[in-house]
């Protein structure tokens, strides 16, 4: 089946629930639905995470992203270095080198300077890392109980090498699908702060900065078809992006995605599928086939890189539609999800 | 995760899969009864490795899934109040009332937080004495020991902003129902593995011996699943018909017995609907008259709350195992995840939602 959709859809809700926001099918519908329609362009059409302009006869990637996390602080991260991180991310899945940032701040009355502080420093900190200057920003400060505390903005402009084209419009079948490390670990992080839960083994946030792997794939010869990072919504929603985007068919091998045991065993105790759960340090590159044994050679010997696997291959059945064969050998869908994922009871 | 790992082995599998296929002599029919067991068959396409004779039907056992539309309703409604906090577990957002769901009640502003337990919108209440915090206290006998610490530890702690909306019921008289109805189409049964860790095995002897099926109490996991229909399948080709316990790393023929007796002491058993199925005699827990001061429905005075449930659902037949559901005619089409007609499309162990999520569209 081929799903053009060329007028807005229809929406179910007419207020905003929070699954809009969760990176599943509603926040794809509205996208569709209220967005696309009226932004309409070429950049915009493209679908990528950040939109590649020519100017003057330079090619830049140019970005924005908007943060607003509970906890502010989680183990392995905070909302600053996931602003920084995220948006240099964004940049580098454009296959683009980041160069500047902006950032804008909304704080709520009574907000602990103190606290901001340490956000503000670890953005600096973060951004030294990537080789990224802050070179604009806005502070807005809004009425106590309007705001949760500080919510944040980051835009980011990197250039793109010349030539280099890299987007779902890129991918073919028999493209290698690879993942830069095990999946799921930000959400569970996040979940196990901010619901108090105390799982087996910790689990830290792969928070972190994707640029360093590009670099290293386009210096070692490889040319990725498409990159991609997997936040909201996670490994599911990324390969169900590129699959609709790309008009490809996606088959993953369950056993081969990599996932630690704190993850595992969080998931399973509360009823969530880890492919869904939010990454903020992992990539999904699309290469082609015959590169598929070097990149993963690069990327295991580049730092963030050394977990990365192949999860599967691109195929000319079913466009549109992700795979999944099970550990047991049976293959089922791995669909976007619908809605937000929700805990379950027992 | 090891522990899990080992029961998702296609290695491990293969073998269980050729016992069963060396056993099997005629068709039979097998329920599970709990929505977890379901989703772990369609998730990893247990039903597709089985010999065809073998047909897996899809039992009752989803607590959000037979919850009344007319409670549904009721946490809708209390939700909804300005003065109260309401605290559930993630899967009740989603379920449809007959007019809306805690998820919109949520958006237009109302105070609906999801909690991981009972203690913790104990917690809330603590922390928030000057609203009325409200528990929705869902599930089977798996999460009534928890639910029965809330209620007795509020008043112990003499909190007074606390109550509970019970939607608690009980896997023995569903099973009875199924088995008892003509339309009956089950010759063995895999037991929920986590209730029995709870109530233990022996209210299942009974019902094996009066209707003549083989129950096996099984866990979760693939391989497990494998290992109870082998065990059923050996039961069934030898004409037996006894309770046995696959999953024993976890589940004593007593169950946990400070457990029981806490719930005892909360709550009495009395009838219940049954979401699209009706009422089922004694197949409900309600808190005891000693604990009415937290007994939400009195607490917010919700008599006559309540319409109608979707006419084109036919979760009831659903969850009877009597209809697939794909044999609805509004599957995935007047009812969708994200526009669901009943609770079985939204539940995280609904039969529907397993479906809608894993077998959409064929595969090939
Ligand atoms: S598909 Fe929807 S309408 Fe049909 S039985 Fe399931 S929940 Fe009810």
């Amino acid at each position: 089946m081929d799903f053009q959709l060329n007028c807005p859809v229809p929406l179910r809700h007419d207020t905003i629930q929070m699954a809009h926001g969760g990176g599943g099918r509603m926040m794809r519908d509205l996208l569709e639905a209220v967005m696309l329609p009226a932004f309409r362009s070429e950049a915009l059409d493209a679908r990528h995470d950040a939109a590649v302009l020519s100017v003057d006869g330079c090619r830049l990637a140019f970005t924005t992203d908007t943060y607003v996390v509970r906890p502010r602080f989680f183990p392995g991260g905070n909302i600053g270095e996931l602003a920084v991180y995220g948006t240099v991310n964004d940049l580098a899945m454009a296959g683009a080198r980041p160069l500047y940032l902006s950032v804008g701040m909304v704080l709520e009355e009574g907000y602990a300077i103190e606290e901001l502080r340490r956000v503000v420093a670890s953005m600096k900190a973060a951004a030294d890392r990537c080789g990224v200057s802050i070179v604009t920003g806005d502070t807005k400060v809004v009425d106590r109980g309007k705001g949760d505390g500080l919510y944040l903005n980051t835009a980011g402009i990197g250039a793109v090498p010349r030539g280099l084209q890299v987007g779902p419009a890129q991918v073919r079948p028999g493209d290698a699908v690879l993942v830069s490390g095990d999946v799921g670990r930000h959400g569970v992080a996040v979940m196990s702060v901010r619901e108090g839960i105390a799982f087996g083994t910790p689990v830290e946030s792969d928070c972190g900065p994707l640029h360093g792997l590009v670099r290293a794939l386009l210096d070692g010869g490889v040319a990725p078809t498409c990159l991609r990072d997997a936040t909201r919504g996670g490994l599911a929603a990324v390969l169900n992006e590129i699959a609709t985007d790309g008009r490809v068919g996606v088959e993953v091998l369950e056993a081969d995605i990599p996932v630690i045991p704190g993850v595992e065993g969080a998931c399973e105790m509360l009823g969530l599928d880890p492919l869904y759960v939010a990454c903020e340090g992992r990539m999904v590159a699309f290469v082609p086939g015959d590169a598929a044994a070097r990149a993963l050679e690069i990327l295991r010997a580049t730092p963030g890189g050394e977990g990365a696997a192949r999860i599967g291959t691109v195929t000319e059945k079913g466009p549109g539609t992700v795979i999944l064969r099970t550990r047991l050998g049976t293959r089922r869908i791995l669909d976007l999800l619908s809605g937000e994922q929700l805990p379950r009871i027992c | 995760m090891r522990f899990v790992d080992e029961y998702r082995d296609a290695a491990a599998a293969r073998p269980w899969i050729e016992a069963i296929r060396a056993l099997v002599t005629r068709p039979w029919a097998i329920m599970e009864v709990c929505g977890g067991q379901t989703h772990s068959i369609v998730r990893f396409g247990i039903d597709e490795l089985l010999p065809p004779e073998i047909r897996l039907i899809h039992g009752p056992g989803c607590p959000v899934c037979v919850t009344p539309v007319e409670l549904v309703d009721k946490a809708v409604a209390i939700a909804s109040r300005p003065d109260v906090i309401f605290c559930s577990f993630g899967d009740m957002l989603r379920v449809p009332g007959s007019g809306s769901d805690l998820l919109e009640v949520k958006s237009r502003g109302g105070d609906v937080r999801i909690v991981y337990s009972p203690l913790d919108a104990l917690k809330v209440a603590q922390d928030n004495p000057l609203r009325k915090v409200v528990f929705f206290a869902v599930g089977f006998e798996t999460t009534a020991p928890a639910n029965a610490m809330a209620v007795a530890e509020a008043r112990r702690r003499g909190l007074s902003n606390f109550s509970v909306l019970v939607s608690h019921v009980l896997v023995p008289p569903a099973l009875e129902a199924v088995l008892s109805s003509p339309q009956r189409q089950v010759d063995g049964l895999l037991a929920a593995g986590h209730v029995c860790a709870i109530m233990g095995t022996g209210e299942y002897e009974p019902i094996a011996k009066r209707h003549r099926v083989p129950i096996v109490v099984t866990a979760f996991e693939p391989l497990d699943l494998l290992q109870g229909i082998h065990m059923v399948i050996r039961q069934l080709e030898e004409g037996r018909h006894e309770v046995e316990n696959q999953y024993d790393r976890l589940v004593r023929p007593e169950g946990n017995l400070p457990a029981r007796e806490l719930v005892r002491e909360v709550f009495r058993v009395k009838d219940r609907a049954w979401r699209g199925i009706g009422v089922i005699p004694m197949s409900g827990l309600g808190l005891r008259e000693a604990y009415a001061a937290f007994d939400a429905e009195r607490v917010f005075d919700v008599e006559g709350v309540g319409g109608p449930e979707s006419p084109h659902c036919r979760s009831g037949l659903v969850l009877q195992g009597i209809i697939r559901p794909r044999e609805c005619p509004a599957f995935g089409t007047l009812c969708t995840p994200d526009n669901p007609l009943g609770a079985t499309m939204v539940s995280n162990e609904g039969a529907c939602a397993a479906y809608y999520r894993y077998r959409r569209h064929a595969t090939d």
